[in-house]
This record gives structure tokens, sequence and C-alpha cells, in this order.
């Protein structure tokens, strides 16, 4: 029944994580999110999965840990300071190599911020706000059908590397609505599956095997060298193999704006009003903003291409990574909002404008 | 000649890094020991919070994992809602639960968590070296109360079994001693009790367990049993607070 329905996003990343397979669900309210949370509560139960409101993110993102530990595909949702409160665990579930999806509707900050959108949690999901060295997978869907078909990869990518992952949609993404087909596939793993697919899960060791132990500290500082070479190894294989982008018009375009999210959709429609002007203009949209994905910037036409714009509504995070692509070869430039005010297109197009005219 | 006591199944063959005479040894035996009389090491996953028995996952039979500072409680609702048929227990000291953990407990208990928590008060941090911790006692020297806890600075010593008592969900709290044989046997059977409830499902279960910290009290092992005995039992008086009709 692969039907095209009108939903909210936030309701309609619950029902991609609930065919995903998603096995437990822990909430704590926080705008923009409150449908996703709310939408689980009535429906995961119903799909054979739990669900619990946590008394909060801390608490969330710890339950989440437990269910992870014990095999079963767990996740989260918050909004930009709740995700601030997990950075904890989330350091915690990949130095422990343990799935987990965790979808971040992200809004003004920073501190408590605005419930608008905002897209300035770009460093704390790409950088990681916990202790130590480990990553984060982060896909950045644009419309409310990617998030849908991310967030059910997410739940794949987070069994197949033992990682968390997050889902970065923002506060615009998860209030509006849009036809999307929700694919009905859900599957959970039964006990005996879940004890050969993860051999490593607290299941209860049943007398047959020997006790299994999840951890993260490692007291002799040479065996957590080794941990850490052994989880680094892992993140070179994801920055081989995760990177993901879209490209539209580079070959002869003058500006190539940078965009993820919400502000791509803004950016395709300031790319039609400048060609409406004469003014050519192509875009690199990360799908994962990590790994990100650098040598997209290598299709970049450099005969014609005078500036790269990173659009942002941020005070400009996603830059340094533009900046670290395009290594110096053109110039670089921001164009952003913040605080939970948004560019039309025709403000990012006159401000493309105006910035290109420096490099003509 | 028969065995009339033979080491437990649920702890490993495994010396523990525990300092002489802490009652870790005594607390995780009697534990391990009940879960293996009831048949339950194969289907129990343990949690095991930040402390000196963070690693206790080295010694408990079971499959176990570590949970940041005062979070098991969490994690144990997270693994219950995983295996709701397992035995999920968690085992945290008084800096971990009744400090950064306060949160976790109540709610867990508000809940009615169909897990049991083993609450080791020695009214101290143990791991990071002695400081003051919710438990501590008044007048009592830690590193970071060198003159002793002052009331006025840092309020009473928290009575944890009392306070959780007065929540609905938590349907079995008691609280036991260490610092005799007799009391150990008390510890036992609160111990044994609290799984029954959990094995009927009944709600959240509660064993607090006056516990000694020899190093960072500065004494011997058995001047740490007295001092327990003559200042924490008054403070902590022992007994069950709630009980549910089904394991009376």
């Amino acid at each position: 029944m692969n039907e095209k329905v009108l939903m909210k996003g936030n309701e309609a990343f619950g029902a991609a994580a609930i065919q995903a397979g998603c096995d437990l669900y822990f909430g704590y309210p926080i705008t923009p999110q409150n449908e996703l949370t709310e939408y689980m509560s009535r429906e995961l139960g119903k799909a054979g999965g739990t669900f619990a409101q946590a008394e909060s993110e801390l608490a969330a993102i710890n339950m989440a840990y437990g269910g992870a530990c014990a095999g079963k595909k767990a996740m989260v949702s918050s909004a930009s300071p709740g995700i601030a409160l997990m950075q904890e665990g989330f350091s915690f579930i990949a130095s422990a190599e343990l799935p987990l999806v965790a979808v971040n509707v992200s809004r003004g900050g920073p501190g408590i911020g605005g419930i608008q959108p905002g897209q300035a949690d770009y460093r704390q999901v790409t950088r990681g706000g916990g202790n130590g060295d480990y990553h984060i997978v982060v896909y950045a869907p644009y419309c409310i059908q990617e998030a849908v078909d991310l967030i059910i990869r997410a739940f794949d990518t987070a069994d197949h590397y033992r990682n968390p992952v997050i889902v970065l949609a923002d506060g615009m993404m998860g209030q509006m609505m849009e036809p999307v087909v929700i694919p009905q596939i859900r599957r959970q793993s039964s006990a005996s599956e879940i004890a050969v697919e993860k051999p490593w899960a607290l299941t209860g060791s049943g007398g047959v095997r020997d006790r299994n132990v999840v951890r993260s500290l490692w007291l002799d500082p040479q065996q957590l060298e080794d941990q850490n070479i052994r989880l680094d190894e892992k993140y070179q294989r994801m920055k081989q193999e995760l990177p993901e982008y879209q490209s539209v018009d580079l070959e002869g375009a003058e500006i190539v704006f940078t965009a993820f999210g919400t502000v791509s959709r803004i950016a395709s429609e300031a790319i039609r009003l400048l060609g409406q002007r004469g003014i050519r203009a192509g875009m690199i949209r990360p799908i994962t903003l990590w790994p990100f994905p650098y040598h997209a910037f290598e299709q970049i036409d450099h005969s014609s291409t005078k500036l790269i714009v990173s659009a942002e509504l941020s005070m400009g995070q996603m830059i340094e990574d533009v900046e670290l692509a395009v290594k110096g070869r053109k110039p670089v430039r921001l164009i952003q909002r913040s605080g939970g005010m948004v560019f039309t297109p025709a403000e990012l197009a006159a401000r493309a404008e105006e910035l290109l005219s420096q490099y003509q | 000649m028969k065995p009339i006591f033979e080491y437990t199944k649920g702890m490993r063959e495994q010396d523990t890094h525990y300092c002489p005479g802490c009652t870790h040894g005594i607390a995780h035996r009697l534990i391990m020991e009940s879960l293996d009389e009831r048949n339950a090491l194969g289907d129990t996953i343990g949690v095991c919070p930040i402390g000196c028995s963070v690693t206790a996952h080295q010694y408990f039979n079971v499959d176990s994992c570590e949970a940041a500072h005062g979070r098991a409680p969490a994690v144990a609702a997270g693994i219950r809602r995983a295996w709701p048929e397992k035995y999920v227990f968690t085992y945290q000291g008084d800096g971990d639960l009744a400090s950064i953990g306060a949160g976790e407990i109540v709610h867990a208990a508000l809940r009615g968590e169909k897990f049991t928590t083993f609450f080791i008060n020695n009214a101290i941090y143990g791991m990071t070296g002695g400081q003051m911790a919710p438990t501590t006692l008044l007048g009592q020297k830690t590193t970071t109360s060198v003159d002793g806890r002052k009331k006025e600075i840092s309020g009473m010593p928290l009575r944890v079994a009392e306070m959780l008592s007065t929540i609905d969900g938590a349907v079995f709290v008691e609280r036991v001693a260490l610092d005799s044989p007799a009391h150990i046997r008390s510890a036992k059977k609160a111990i044994v009790k609290a799984l029954d409830v959990q094995e009927k499902r009944l709600g959240f279960s509660f064993v607090e367990i006056l516990s000694t910290c020899p190093t960072n009290w500065g004494m011997t092992p058995v001047k740490a049993q007295a001092w327990l005995r003559e200042n924490m039992i008054p403070y902590y008086p022992l007994g069950n607070f709630r009980c549910p009709e089904e394991v009376k």
C-alpha cells in the first residue's frame, strides 16, 4: 500500500521510523518536534514497539542506550537544546559501538534560543559535543520524502556500523505538510535473530554463551588507545563509503550555492530567479553532513565559476567545511540569516547577485 | 563430605580490585548468589554505572553494561522495555544514585519500573577518592568537607529509602547493612524478596545497603564496620519501608 498521503513532517518522521523497524522510542517534549513524540506515543505500540516518555533528554538518550545495548532498534528525537543534553550519551554510545538513530528538528540558538527553524546545530552534530574522538553520521534531508527515506536508511546505517546516526531536519520541515509515500516494510527482529545479528548484545546469556559486556571505560591507556584506533578504522571506512550529495547545474555556473535541508529548496528557487536575470547558478547539496562530501567540490566548473556561496540559517558553520573542500581555489562567501529568520528566494538571489558583482 | 557452601556461579573467578574490607565483595556475592539460586543468571542483565563498581561486569557472571554517572535507572528502563521477561538490575553507589542520579531514581520509582536497584550507601564518594556525598553524615570529614559536613552549607544527609518509599511505584523498599553476619543474612533475605517482587512484576524494588569504605573513611576494616553500626545505622534505620502483600 504505497500510496501518497499528506503528512506533517514530524509525523512522517515517526511513520518512517516505525516502517524502518524501530523497536523502542524514547522522547521528551520540546518544540518544534512534539508531534513526532506524540505520534510515536500513539502509533509505535500498535506496531509492536514500545514508546516511553522519559523524564528528560538526559534520561531519554540513556534509555535508548539501554535498548541499544539489548540489541533493539532504538530511537530518540529532540530539538537543539535537547540534543545538547544528549551529547554525553552520543559519546558513550559511539564509544560502546552501539546503533542509535536520533532526529534533530533544529531551531534557533544558542541557549534556549527560539522555536523557529535554524541550521545552527551543524557544528554540534558534525563535530560532536561529547568528549573524545568519535563521529556521528549525519543525514540532512531537504524535503519530507527524503527525510522518510533517510530515516529508514539511518536505522540500517546505524546497525551496519554500530554507531549513532543523526537525521538533521529543521523546524520548518518538522512543521510543514507535504505528500509522502511511506513504504510499508516494517519488520522487527525476533530474539533469536537478534542473538545472531548482534552477538554482542545483552540478551541474557541463556547459559549457552559467556556473558556479554558493553563498556566505554578502558582504564589501561594502551587498551584505550587500541579502542580508539579500532573506532578510527571504522570512521575512515565510513568516510569512504558514506558521503552523499546532489549537484545541480554546475557546468557553466558563475555562482555555486552550497546548501542543505530547507535552504536548498530556497536556493533552487533563487537559482531560477538568477537565471531570469542572466546569471547562471548551480548548487551542491550535501546529503551527508558527516562525512561531508568534500569531493563534490571537485566537480566545480573552474572556467565559469567565480564564487561559491554557503547559504545557511546560522552565523556560518557549514562554510568551514566548504572552505576545506574548495582549498582556496575559489572565493567562498556566506549568505545567512539566524535566530529563526529565513531568507526568501528573492532575498537569497539578490544577495548572491550583489556578492557576485564583487568578483566580476 | 557434603559441601555446605560453594562459590556461586554468579561470580566470575576473578580477584576483585576493591579495597580490603570493602563490602562490595559481600554485596556482589549476595546478589549474584540470589540470582544463581533462582537459575536466573542466563536471563539477567545488570547495569553498572560510575563508581568503584563500574567494572563489576568483570565479576558479575551476567550480561552487563556500564552506564554514565547517575543514569543507570534510565539505562535499565531501556533494557527492561527491550526484554520484558528478563531480570534487570542496577547496582549504584551513593554519589551515582543520590547526587547526579537523583532525578533518574525518582522517576524509575515513579513509573514503578519493574527492575531492582541495589543502592550501596557508604556515605562517601569512593572511586574518586573520598569526597562528600549527599549521604555523608553531619560532621563527617571528607576531602570536600575537611571540617566536617555542615548543615547550613550542605543540608542534612539524604535518606533515600524513606524518600522513595513515599512514591507509589516503589512497592518494595528496604534498608539493610553489611556490618555483621546477622545483618548480612537479613540483607540476603531483602535481596531475595526484591527479586521476587521483580519476578512477579509488581513494581520497582529497592534495597539500600549500608556499606563500609575503610580507605576513604580512614579506618581499618574492623573499625569501619563499627563506625557503620554506631553512626550510620542510627541515622539510616534498618528495616522495610514498603512491601507488597504478595511477598510478605
